[in-house]
């Protein structure tokens, strides 16, 4: 018998957050925040992400190395996007 | 509770190794996945930096009712999901069962949901082709937007056969449950899924929305 990662009632609360995190990104959309706005929206849905690769996919409770295997997909992404979108916004190419 | 569990396979030496090796395997599936979704999600975001407000303005003609009550009912079928294999580890089929056919259920919801939508867009002349009503721009801006939610559709489609499977197979034998690693990596599939959405909903829905 597998020993379960988390109680349900920890399941319920992580839950709970990620409603709760889906109405604010939601929310704050509608105030003008300028060149904050992506930035803001992007912060909360890592937040949400993290929520639930720690406890739904219970990675928190993994060993060192799956850990290490979800973290570099995660990590290629990172460097995907940082020398394309470096690319895209240091041609001039952007509008105002 | 005491279940008898079924040999390991010869190349394993006993049920945990088995379980670490199939959490590692499906991980490094999720990897590719995560590069897969991320090349549409890094190409999305040069083009929405190039295009600025106008990309902006585009998204604006997305439902964003229906976008967030599928955000909720996708939430939910994560949390579901959650409390299948929590019901699998403690060797609660009947829980188990309800709780894959109610994420299966969930899922559906989204896709009829989803679909509603696609048919707004396809009456207000938004899908990209000869027949759309739009700047060039805003052309562009849906077709990311079909791309991208048709191939997180398409995998939703893979997870509601995959849980339904389960559920039916789960429900017709009364041995124990023979292995836990189906389920849990079936719930790791499910849940990449769900984080797919939570990026897609404010890159494709909420952008430009104060006006």
């Amino acid at each position: 018998m597998a020993e379960p990662e988390h109680a349900p009632s920890v399941y319920f609360r992580v839950y709970l957050g990620l409603i709760a995190l889906a109405a604010l990104t939601t929310g704050i959309a509608f105030i003008n925040l300028g060149l904050l706005a992506a930035p803001a929206a992007l912060i909360v849905a890592t937040v949400k992400t993290v929520l639930v690769v720690l406890y739904f996919m219970h990675v928190r409770f993994s060993s060192a190395i799956t850990k290490l295997f979800a973290g570099a997909g995660f990590f290629f992404l990172l460097i995907l996007a940082a020398l394309t979108l470096g690319d895209v916004v240091t041609r001039g190419w952007l509008q105002s | 509770m005491s279940h008898t569990r079924a040999a390991v396979p010869i190349q394993f030496d006993d049920p945990a190794q088995q379980r670490e090796a199939a959490t590692l395997g499906m991980w490094v599936f999720l990897a590719a996945e995560i590069i897969f979704f991320g090349g549409a999600f890094v190409t999305y975001a040069a083009a929405a930096l190039v295009h600025g407000r106008d990309f902006a303005l585009a998204a604006n003609h997305t439902n964003l009712v229906l976008g967030a009550v599928n955000t909720a009912v996708l939430l939910t079928s994560s949390w579901t999901m959650a409390l299948a294999v929590h019901a699998a580890q403690t060797g609660r089929r009947r829980t188990l069962v309800v709780f894959l056919g109610g994420t299966a259920l969930l899922g559906t919801v989204f896709l009829v949901f989803k679909g509603l939508e696609y048919r707004e867009d396809y009456l207000h002349h938004l899908v990209p082709g000869s027949g759309f009503e739009g700047s060039s721009v805003a052309q562009l801006y849906f077709s990311f937007y079909f791309v991208m939610t048709a191939i997180h559709a398409l995998h939703l489609v893979v997870g509601i056969a995959l849980l339904a499977w389960l559920a039916a197979r789960a429900a017709r034998t009364r041995a124990p449950l023979a292995s836990l690693n189906i389920f849990e990596n079936a719930g790791l599939y499910w849940h990449f899924v769900d984080i797919v959405w939570i990026f897609l909903f404010p890159l494709l829905y909420l952008r430009g929305r104060h006006g």
